[in-house]
């Protein structure tokens, strides 16, 4: 619509790292002035692409132009001086400095090249943080004393002292008070008043609404729409974005009799809590059975399913596991009674990256193929081996280093360790995420087979219609309770979307300015 | 399940087509390259030695005597590499070997003979070592801290017991292991223990649960915890394995010397470390070997050897030992970007 090229134009941005494609040729168009947000579960692919922006990674493909000119962000100095400021969700402030030196970091100003100007440092910062609506900060006290409101402030301020045209926020509001939310949107908007472009991200879809001009959703490294109006493009369609399909999926048939509800269940959850994460849950899984957890991020899905297994210590309640009560808070505990965790983060939290997949499958089985701490390793390949070739891992060598493997063929290894030691409950955190779309079919399938192998299976998920293709029952979560339980046939997506967001309580506070609609209840498209 | 039973076996999530064997072909080459490149490293001093000083290098004396020095040092360094492979640190190698030397050779220890020194150098080891685990595993300190505190308390300790005073050994049975002439099986004794320990160690990395939760730990502690080990009591294992070695390797200074002293291990933990790197070990944990570490031991053994026989000064031994540290982790660096 604007007469000049947009500020900045990204087109068909393509990164990939060792087993996953984070970017798959995503395009981004972002006006001078507008708020332009970027929507899209963890692992959409929106981290990987402000860092491209930054100039943190370099792309594999695509290209970036800048006011119509073609651009290489070869290095984060690079982006900045093009006028592009990150700021991270993770803060990237120095704690041991004072506001003013991180607000100058690098370019601090100096008297014969090299002397710092201290006084004119701290006289632009006190000026810098006036114009942010916070001059009760101090520009020379140091960072780690202030409060996270404060330090965000604080890393705005160091993005302004730059000639800045676009600002990235990754999560701005995550750690804000309501009233601090209030500035930061007083903020935005002076900023694009100005002119400068904000890409906001955020998972509050309400925030969208009341701040953003036009939103782009990411979805498995695409961009699955762009440039809706944020507006008026309605909640469910914009939710249906990020968690619905893009592909038909086959799911696998789920057993055609019921599993008997006389059987014991073998997990048993009871009034687990952890204050600030999540309310007291009551659930439980029957061997056989597939249940599964359906909730936006920050819903606490993953928190109760890390809790559960013991890597969080609850504030309250029990986890039963075969009728014995489990020590809380130990991971221990929990794999000696048979649970086995496929955690989000497969890299950072399953993998020896380093190792072979036969390693990383024996690393939680290891005794059984020793004696006296002497490892058969031949024995240890064997097994490993089977339980790869059981879920049809690829390639069918476990001496290959993990990771060379596909995201798929990564989360099989992880499969195959809890197989190998005999597990009797899965809880499977985000199984599909980072694998390619071809292959989750296959994953479903496994996961089923195992089920009816006998295993219960405790499902997480992002994607409401993996949940309803693949559980048994299914928990609806919203802000850390639990809203809704239901066998998976008697829901649908769009029950399950309206269950998610419905009157969710962060809403009720600042959708004062939205239109009523903002339930999803209005007819969507 | 009732129908889709299993999934097609040629099924679309396939590597890459550059993955698979290749892959981990070079992975086995990498390996092979770093070994053999230090061993190059070796040969190449042999012949520098052979050349410069044909007569008194390759004697055969002065090759037992390169091996029995680097025994010491290497007792010490295989201890050293479990710890980094673990992602930790010992700071503290050189003064538990100087405060079991001493403790060993009090002349209440020496009323108990051989077997009160060896019992004695080892428990101190241990005892030292085991501080060191408590604070780092269970504790929660930094290992640099714990164990530069450490490094502080055991040398303070060794100079409170001697009083800066050589303690002097008197039990013949002792001495006779640190003669020239002495020979266990064919070999020198210490020379013997070093090797013992070496394939000991090999075995314990490379077969047993204990290795491998070692290289889980130092490559991934989350994902370990996660996989149901217990990282806290590995990591304390790891402190009193490197203790244990430097109780032996107290001891085998104690047949040499003939003495104990409150200077002995002097800088020991940075030659163990400057070896462990050499010789491929990850300073962030998860990777390493001990022939390795023992190759690395064996090339800083040689130089110092061939410089002393050449009369030049300690000062360029160790300007060569820095460039050689440098020169090894820049080659890894290499070797290990290209893949």
């Amino acid at each position: 619509m604007a007469p000049e090229p947009p500020l900045l134009s990204m087109s068909g941005i393509t990164k990939s790292f060792p087993g996953v494609r984070a970017l798959d040729g995503v395009d981004l168009d972002v006006q001078a002035g507008e708020v332009h947000c970027l929507l899209g579960q963890n692992g959409a692919g929106k981290s990987t692409l402000i860092k491209v922006l930054a100039g943190a990674h370099q792309p594999d493909d695509g290209t970036i132009s800048w006011r119509g000119e073609p651009v290489t962000l070869r290095s984060p100095i690079v982006a900045m001086r093009l006028g592009i400021a990150t700021i991270y969700q993770e803060l990237d402030l120095v704690e041991h400095l004072s506001v003013a030196e991180n607000v100058h970091l690098g370019h601090e100003p100096t008297a014969a090249g090299f002397v710092v100007r201290g006084k004119a440092a701290k006289a632009s910062t006190a000026a810098l943080l006036k114009r942010l609506g916070h001059p009760e900060v101090e520009p020379g006290r140091l960072v780690g004393e202030l409060s996270a409101a404060q330090q965000q402030i604080v890393s705005m301020a160091r993005a302004l002292s730059h000639d800045v045209r676009l600002i990235v926020m990754d999560e701005p509001s995550a750690a804000l008070d309501p009233e601090e939310v209030d500035n930061l949107f007083r903020i935005v908007g002076d900023l694009t008043a100005d002119g400068v472009a904000v890409v906001y991200i955020s998972h509050r879809l309400e925030e969208i609404r009341r701040i953003g001009d036009r939103v782009t959703v990411l979805k498995d490294g695409r961009a699955v729409a762009g440039g809706l109006p944020a507006k008026s493009t309605p909640t469910r369609e914009v939710v249906a974005l990020m968690t619905g399909r893009n592909v038909e999926y086959v799911f696998p048939e789920r057993p055609a009799t019921p599993r008997d509800a006389d059987v014991a269940p073998v997990l048993e959850v009871q009034g687990l809590a952890r204050e600030g994460e999540f309310a007291p849950v009551d659930l439980t899984v029957r061997p056989g059975e597939i249940v599964g957890l359906a909730g936006l991020v920050g819903s606490g899905r993953s928190e109760i399913l890390e809790t559960i297994y013991g890597a969080r210590k609850p504030t309250a309640g029990q986890v039963i596991v075969g009728g014995s009560v489990l020590r809380p808070g130990s991971v221990r505990a929990a794999v000696r009674a048979g649970l086995g965790l496929a955690p989000e983060e497969r890299k950072a939290q399953a993998l020896l990256m380093l190792e072979s997949v036969t390693r990383n499958v024996s690393v939680s089985s290891m005794s059984r193929f020793a004696r006296g701490g002497w490892i058969d390793r031949g024995a240890e390949l064997g097994a490993a081996r089977a339980a790869t070739r059981e879920l049809s891992l690829r390639p069918d060598n476990p001496s290959v280093p993990v990771r060379t493997l596909s995201g798929g063929n990564q989360q099989k290894a992880v499969l195959a360790r809890w197989l190998l030691r005999g597990c009797r409950v899965l809880l499977l955190d985000e199984p599909t995420r980072g694998v390619d779309v071809g292959a989750r079919a296959e994953l479903y399938a496994v996961i089923r087979r195992l089920a009816d192998e006998g295993l219960a299976v405790l499902l997480v998920s992002s994607e409401v219609p993996e949940v309803l293709g693949l559980a048994d029952r299914v928990l609806v979560l919203r802000e850390g309770q639990v809203v809704h339980t239901a066998p998976a046939r008697e829901l649908d997506e769009h029950r399950v979307l309206d269950l998610v967001m419905e009157g969710a309580p962060v809403a009720s506070a600042s959708s004062a300015v939205d239109s009523p609609a903002a339930g999803g209840r209005g007819p969507a498209s | 399940m009732t129908q889709p039973v299993s999934p097609p076996r040629d099924s679309t999530d396939k590597v890459p087509s550059t993955g698979q064997l290749p892959a981990w072909r070079t992975t086995v080459a990498r390996a092979d390259v770093r070994t053999l490149s230090l061993l190059g490293v070796l040969a190449a001093l042999i012949v520098v030695g052979g050349i410069t000083k044909p007569d008194e290098f390759l004697d055969t004396r002065n090759l037992q005597l390169v091996l029995t020095q680097g025994s010491v040092i290497g007792v010490v360094t295989v201890g050293m590499t479990f710890v980094i492979m673990s992602g930790g640190i010992d700071l503290s190698v050189g003064a538990i070997v100087a405060l079991a030397s001493v403790w060993a050779t009090t002349v209440a220890t020496q009323e108990y003979g051989f077997a009160g020194i060896l019992f004695t150098a080892v428990l101190v080891g241990v005892g030292c070592g085991l501080v060191n685990g408590l604070l780092i595993a269970y504790g929660g300190m930094v290992p640099f801290i714990a164990t530069l505190a450490m490094l502080a308390s055991a040398r303070g300790l060794a100079l409170q017991i001697t009083d800066g005073a050589t303690q002097i050994v008197t039990i013949d049975s002792v001495l006779d292991l640190g003669e020239r002439d002495a020979y266990i099986l064919g070999i020198p004794p210490l020379v013997l223990v070093f090797a013992v320990v070496t394939i000991i160690g090999w075995l314990i990395l490379n077969r047993t649960t204990f290795g491998r939760r070692t290289v889980a730990v130092g490559g991934n502690a989350e994902a370990a915890r996660l996989a149901g080990i217990d990282v806290r009591r590995q990591r304390l294992y790891l402190y009193l394995l490197s203790g244990l070695c430097c109780g032996i390797a107290a001891f085998l200074l104690i047949i040499l010397s003939g003495s104990g002293q409150n200077t002995n291990g002097n800088l020991y933990e940075l030659d163990a470390i400057a070896a462990a790197i050499i010789g491929g070990t990850l300073l962030s944990g998860g990777r390493g070997t001990i022939v390795g570490s023992v190759l690395g031991v064996l090339i800083f053994t040689t130089i110092t050897n061939i410089f002393a026989l050449n009369n030049l000064q300690s000062d360029v031994q160790q300007i060569a030992k820095g460039a050689i540290i440098v020169a090894a982790v820049l080659v890894q660096r290499r070797t290990a970007s290209t893949t």
